[in-house]
């Protein structure tokens, strides 16, 4: 066990946690934050995608312990209680279906657009590679996210 | 509460989902997230070989292993075997498939013990302590080399691995139109064989399984949390495989993460999970690794198809026939043995045929069972005779859009025409949709490309290809069910019920995942009572408060669920009328109906419906013998299928160099009916065509020589990404079905029925002028670069 400050969506957090542990398991189980979902065991799918110290991190491809110091924030702490405007643009543009890979796809694509505030559907695509969605054929998901680029979501 | 207002007309409306908001911020509600105080993990222990018998099983390690609560295998955890439901006819082979094996294990994967543990780590530890003595026996997984003499038997007791056929001519309800062979033995017809084998394919929902079960001991109920699209069905068949009444079961459907028909099944872990949990009256949660998942989960597809096809030299189409060998896998699960038959009637697709045969076979081998996968036999049809199609047009170079439009069956012929293979189609416009298609795509413009592209020498080339389809849909007609040896009915049901403060609540039988019901619903209530869309909640997935349904699969939601929804609604509305004359002083005919305002005619005396309902509720002033309450219930029984049709067109670039091919347009013209709400169809359509796509270009599982798994991870098995797709280009015409008062048809499979014909079709015109006649899929580059070189030859 090792003893790891971690700030998660504003709040601060000690914990004691196994070494071998899973920075998602520690978000799910520990913090209890289950908005986080695990869809593979290779970090093929990205739908644990989350931020840590701003960037999108697949939250399965790294131990608990390396969030060590970190700020993280997590789907539930996106907008803290609101809708950020990458969440209002997939309702709008029907961007999800079943919703299990959409707070990986949100976190995804709003780390995204800070990377690249006016990208073209094909960069957003591109961009997006990293997340799997099984429903949507992506085309709502570009849909959305070039619609958050454009100023259109507020 | 009541408005006097109408409230504009929801039907047709691009309505936000309401089930959006809480999936939108984490607020969701997987099996996954579910945690039960006191809870138990189980883990399996899996076979790895696909075919060993079991000298022995060793559990003692295990068992004394930190954390570990119970480890059992079939001798110690007594169960039933799982419910298969589709028995085809007298010939059809089903040995008893057991959630646990204990003779011998008959794929990789196949669950041989199961490990109790306080947490599922603890589980994971001692699930490799289990010490199985494993005999290894030689394996096959490719269904010809199964029907081979001496090919290893998967169930011992049979002496075979044929499982049994189903023939159309013997076993159909429904007679052909006439027999197949005379015009193949017409010496004027021109006759085409094509032979095409369809990849073993593994669904990837984005969520795993998973299963929690809690038990209220006192009482000896149990509560089932199950990633599933049938909690209905799921209950009844785990009241058989695990002994416990039906009523003292609840199983819930929550948040489910897609299912695509791979959570359309009666699996081993929810039996073994109720088991452990009956008989140690604690909680149990099971989860899937994904990886796992890769073996334990239900796969689609694979078979080789031989469609035959007998025209007249200037392109009319006379008679099809059709023989299938399809994989079973190890076991028949719920409706394995049918799937293809879900198919049957299809591959003469939407052309007027005279003659009709068809056949399927289906094989043991040693894989992961088959099931349902998104479309379930009509995608195989919908490939073979569009295929074929092609192949017709180019031997009697003809063009493939004119060899189409020669044969498609005419509008006039509906409503209700009976096509050879027996079956009656609903509704349709065939050229009309396929003009529209061609019109968005700019057909001459594009052939035009296509000689100035060949012209040029550029080494990529350019194709289109078409599938103009058809399917059937919305499962299904009871008595057909019945006399196609299904044991289940096919109905639906629905509650509407006004409640004290004005809202309405509607419970519906289907357990949607991803289709949005919980929107078009209340957008069909709200229109048909003439409520606010925000007013109407609709509730699902949950057997104790929604008791009556048979769930979500086959495209039915919609044209069952969202009928029956209907009728419970009519109910309402003619008990509220009588209530409305009641309190007007009027007689019911008098009364007008609009905007949820029942007006004595000529007059402003009006009474609102959700008056109507307080009314209703409070019972202070009813009609004599009138029962309390404005709520009412319908089970839907489907007189027909429903039968959405389309025309979708891609165009392909193939790289003749590498074999790459990249999807230029995809143009898909679909008419599903009356359209409840758009965003919802043309995500249905969006998402069924990528999958399609991945089916015609991308996904395949495939198994080595000794029976393992090849793509055993998500790495390795290619579910696309946003890369790998194109821009969609969505275009509707609109055939109301006359068998229904909605007018609606199924539209949830309609692309991936559609579209992997079409993507082939077009790579095989691209390099047409090549010689290329055919590329197997998923047309990788390397099979579209070796059948570029082999046509070289």
């Amino acid at each position: 066990m090792k003893r790891i400050t971690v700030t998660v969506n504003g709040v601060a957090h000690e914990k004691n946690v196994e070494e071998r542990e899973l920075l998602v398991y520690f978000l799910r189980d520990a913090l209890g934050l289950t908005g986080t979902n695990v869809g593979c065991d290779t970090s093929s799918c990205g739908a644990c995608t989350i931020h840590l110290d701003g960037e999108s991190v697949k939250s399965c491809t790294l131990l608990a312990v390396q969030a060590d110091g970190a700020e993280v924030t997590t789907i539930e702490g996106l907008a803290n209680g609101s809708m950020h405007p990458m969440q209002t643009a997939f309702q709008q543009h029907h961007g999800l279906q079943c919703g299990y890979c959409t707070p990986g796809m949100v976190m995804a694509a709003v780390s995204f657009l800070n990377e690249n505030p006016s990208p073209s559907d094909d960069e957003i695509r591109h961009g997006l590679e990293g997340n799997l969605c099984r429903c949507t054929g992506y085309h709502n998901i570009v849909k959305a996210v070039a619609a958050v680029a454009a100023g259109e979501v507020s | 509460m009541a408005t006097t207002e109408r409230p504009a007309p929801s039907i047709g409306q691009r309505k936000l989902r309401k089930e959006d908001p809480e999936l939108l911020t984490g607020s969701s509600r997987y099996v996954d997230d579910i945690t039960v105080p006191g809870m138990l993990w189980a883990v399996m222990v899996r076979s790895p070989f696909a075919h060993a018998t079991i000298g022995g099983i060793d559990t003692s390690a295990a068992e004394s292993a930190e954390g570990v609560f119970a480890v059992h295998t079939a001798a110690t955890l007594e169960l039933g075997a799982l419910v298969m439901a589709w028995p085809i006819n007298d010939e059809c082979k089903a040995p008893p498939h057991n959630p646990l094996t204990s003779d011998k294990a008959r794929y990789v994967g196949d669950p041989v013990a199961v490990v109790v543990a306080d947490t599922k780590e603890h589980a994971i530890d001692a699930a490799e302590m289990v010490v199985v003595d494993w005999q290894p026996l030689p394996a096959v997984t490719d269904i010809k080399k199964a029907l081979e003499p001496g090919a290893p038997i998967i169930h011992d007791d049979l002496g075979t691995n044929d499982a049994g056929s189903w023939i159309m001519s013997r076993d159909s309800p429904a007679p052909v139109r006439n027999p197949s062979g005379p015009y193949f033995d017409d010496p004027e017809l021109v006759k085409i064989k094509e032979e095409y084998y369809l990849a073993r394919l593994i669904p990837n929902a984005m969520e795993p399984r998973g299963v929690v079960v809690d038990v209220n001991a006192s009482m000896g109920e149990y509560t089932v949390f199950s990633s599933t699209q049938i909690p209905h069905i799921l209950r009844t068949t785990l009241a058989i495989t695990c002994g416990v009444p039906e009523a003292k079961l609840r199983v819930v459907a929550p948040d489910v993460g897609g299912g695509f028909g791979s959570k359309l099944e009666a699996y081993p872990e929810d039996a073994i999970c109720l088991g452990l949990a009956k008989l140690h009256g604690r909680p149990i949660k099971w989860t899937e690794e994904r990886s796992e998942g890769y073996v334990a989960t239900l796969h689609g597809r694979e078979m080789y198809q031989q469609i035959e096809l007998a025209a007249t030299k200037d392109g009319v189409l006379k008679a099809v026939r059709v023989k299938l060998w399809a994989s079973m896998g190890a076991h028949m699960r719920i409706i394995t043995p049918g799937i293809p038959m879900l198919g049957a009637w299809l591959y003469q697709g939407c052309y007027d045929v005279e003659g009709y045969d068809f056949e399927y076979t289906n094989v043991f081998t040693n894989n992961t069972f088959t099931d349902a996968y998104r479309g379930a036999g009509r995608p195989e049809a919908t490939y073979a005779i569009e295929r074929a199609m092609d192949a017709l047009a180019r031997t009697l170079d003809m063009d493939p859009v004119a060899l189409r439009r020669k044969n498609f069956i005419a509008t006039e012929r509906f409503p209700n025409y009976t096509i050879a293979s027996g079956l009656t189609i609903d509704s349709a416009n065939y050229h009309g949709t396929l003009d529209k298609c061609l019109e968005m795509l700019d057909y001459e413009g594009f052939r035009a490309d296509q000689v100035a592209n060949r012209a040029s020498g550029d080494t990529k080339v350019i194709g289109v290809g078409f599938s103009t389809w058809l399917e059937m849909c919305g499962i299904a007609p009871s008595r057909v069910l019945a006399a196609l040896k299904y044991i289940a009915g096919g109905w639906d049901a629905a509650t509407v019920e006004f409640m004290p403060t004005g809202t309405v609540r509607v419970l519906t039988g289907v357990s949607p995942h991803g289709q949005g019901e919980v929107t078009t619903f209340a957008q069909i209530v709200a229109d048909q009572l003439g409520v606010d869309f925000e007013d109407v909640e609709v509730l699902h997935g949950d057997t104790q408060v929604v008791p009556l349904g048979l769930d979500t699969y086959g495209s039915r939601g919609l044209s069952v669920g969202g009928v029956a929804l209907f009728k419970a609604g009519e109910k309402v509305l003619a008990k509220a009328r009588t209530i409305a004359a009641h309190e007007l002083e009027c007689s019911e005919d008098d009364l007008e109906f609009a905007g949820g305002n029942f007006t004595v005619k000529g007059t402003d005396k009006s009474a609102n419906i959700k008056a109507l309902g307080f009314s209703a509720w409070s019972a202070h002033n009813l009609p004599d013998g009138m029962e309390p309450g404005l709520t009412a219930t319908a089970l839907y029984d489907p007189p027909n299928f429903s039968w959405p049709n389309g025309a979708h067109a891609c165009v392909v670039e193939v790289d003749t160099e590498t074999g790459a091919v990249k999807i230029l347009r995809f143009v898909a013209v679909d008419d599903c009916g009356v359209r409840i709400n758009p965003n919802i169809i043309e995500g249905q359509l969006h998402g069924g065509i990528a999958q399609g796509i991945a089916e015609a270009l991308y996904e395949e599982a495939t198994y080595d020589e000794e029976g393992n798994l090849q793509q055993g991870t998500m790495t390795t098995y290619m579910v696309p990404g946003a890369p790998e797709l194109p821009t969609f280009e969505l275009g509707h015409t609109v055939t109301p079905s006359p068998t229904n008062p909605l007018g609606v048809k199924g539209v949830g499979e309609a692309g991936t029925i559609a579209a992997p014909p079409a993507v082939i079709n077009a790579i095989v015109d691209a390099l047409s002028h090549l010689g290329v006649t055919n590329v197997e899929r998923p047309a990788t580059p390397e099979r579209v670069w070796s059948a570029i070189q082999g046509a070289k030859r």
